[in-house]
């Protein structure tokens, strides 16, 4: 009888181990507040962008609970502090409840932000046909921030990543946003387009990149904005897939290595958001939510909206992966665009 | 190694420095001061001077690296195709020029 010895090998550390990053910079990423909540309550979509980091498509089925939109704004309500609720998908419109929990936030002195694709408004809803053409006026009338991806300012980098067609569409989408006031100045109504590289490459500077937009889509479409957001894409999901499967993960991962800028990681988001799945479980951004990577409370609780505690939230851990590496290489990625 | 132009090979840009340390720290000093900061010109109008630069000289490395810097500049391709053109007509107008000592010398040999 042959005896079977089990050898135990000890994981080797990443490459890219973000922590280690802090640590030899004697740094330390403690959150800041909770000031936005951000919920990702659909992942269904009607567009299948190349790069999304949701795995979002017609196909998805998860959406948050009645439950869970009224424990958010339940939160919202008891924690003033809490002062923007930040909508995601998916596209967040898809969601059968998505205009009251708008409507509602608003009622609550909310800020709300709509991650808005652009295309749902022509497309509509891909299962149940419902026309979304609405969606400008409700926007308005609700004072929503509409944040709305667009990779180019020309058709060949939007529909490569995005899917054919969805640049022109894009075009109209806008056209829509800019006739009932968004982006037109003085009127209060804020639509920030989001650009982030299409491939394994880092964003152009945020401003030089805002200014090249505002004149061409002027010029070229009669078309205006307020601000333009630049993001990082991170390597994980469908993009992570891409890079593995065209080799250039490890030449993508070196580039963010090299380019960690202390200060734009003093500015990531997560210090001062929280993000919320599908199913309430809490989250330290919609990145780790995707890697199912739960923030965690006191004795490593798992964190859910469904027993909120905003003082455990605030003073938990964050917990940090490969992937962060995504919002610290050179000018920051967040959210908000560029963080340092 | 098997081949010439190992992209490889584009990483390893800093050996230079073997056998000359000083040499090779003046010149990244310099490359880094002409091609990766904003003067008079931007960064990007430089990566398209770079790319084209690249191409008339067929340098495969830096073909690979000014491709991604025009993009991380905010380049686009329209440009970055039209930065190309302007090395090809280049060539071809140098080349073309140089037919002139051709007829100098032409007129010379006849009679």
């Amino acid at each position: 009888m042959s005896a079977v010895i089990q050898l135990k090998v000890a994981p080797q550390p990443s490459r890219y181990d973000f922590e280690d990053q802090l640590r030899r910079r004697g740094m330390d990423l403690p959150p800041l507040a909770v000031d936005t909540l951000q919920v990702n309550i659909t992942k269904l979509c009607n567009q299948v962008c190349r790069h999304c980091h949701v795995d979002a498509s017609p196909a998805r089925t998860e959406m948050l609970s009645p439950e869970g939109v009224a424990k958010c704004l339940e939160i919202l309500e008891r924690h003033p502090q809490i002062r923007n609720l930040d909508l995601t998908g998916g596209a967040p419109e898809l969601h059968p409840q998505f205009d009251e929990f708008v409507e509602r936030a608003v009622a609550l002195g909310r800020h709300v932000m709509v991650r808005h694709n652009l295309t749902v408004q022509l497309d509509g809803h891909p299962v149940t046909k419902a026309s979304k053409e609405y969606l400008p006026a409700f926007f308005a009338r609700n004072r929503v921030e509409v944040i709305s991806s667009l990779p180019y300012y020309q058709a060949y980098f939007t529909d490569a990543q995005r899917g054919s067609g969805v640049f022109g569409k894009s075009m109209e989408a806008m056209k829509r946003l800019n006739a009932v006031g968004y982006g037109v100045e003085g009127s209060g109504l804020v639509l920030n387009l989001v650009y982030n590289p299409v491939g394994p490459y880092l964003p152009a500077p945020q401003a030089e990149l805002e200014a090249a937009y505002r004149r061409e889509l002027k010029d070229k479409f009669g078309l205006s904005f307020n601000g333009l957001y630049t993001m990082t894409n991170m390597p994980i999901n469908r993009f992570k897939l891409h890079l593995d499967k065209s080799g250039q993960y490890e030449a993508y991962m070196d580039k963010l290595l090299a380019a960690f800028n202390p200060a734009a990681a003093a500015g990531v988001m997560c210090r001062s958001l929280v993000s919320v799945g599908h199913d309430g479980r809490i989250y330290d951004c919609d990145f780790n939510q995707m890697l199912d990577l739960r923030a965690l409370g006191a004795g490593g609780k798992p964190l859910s909206i469904f027993d909120f505690d905003y003082d455990q939230v605030v003073k938990r851990a964050i917990r940090f992966d490969d992937h962060c590496l995504g919002c610290t290489a050179g000018a920051g990625s967040s959210c908000g665009g560029a963080t340092a | 190694m098997s081949n010439y132009y190992e992209s490889e090979d584009l990483k390893k840009f800093g050996a230079i420095g073997e056998h000359a340390k000083g040499l090779a720290d003046d010149f990244f000093k310099y490359y880094g001061s002409v091609t990766g900061t904003d003067g008079a010109l931007t960064k990007r109008e430089k990566a398209l001077i770079a790319l084209a630069v690249s191409h008339a000289q067929k340098c495969p490395y830096c073909i690979d690296a000014y491709t991604t810097q025009c993009l991380e500049t905010g380049a686009n391709p329209e440009q970055m195709m039209e930065a190309v053109h302007v090395a090809a007509a280049m060539m071809a107008g140098i080349t073309l020029v140089h037919s002139v000592q051709m007829q100098n010398h032409l007129k010379k040999l006849v009679l």
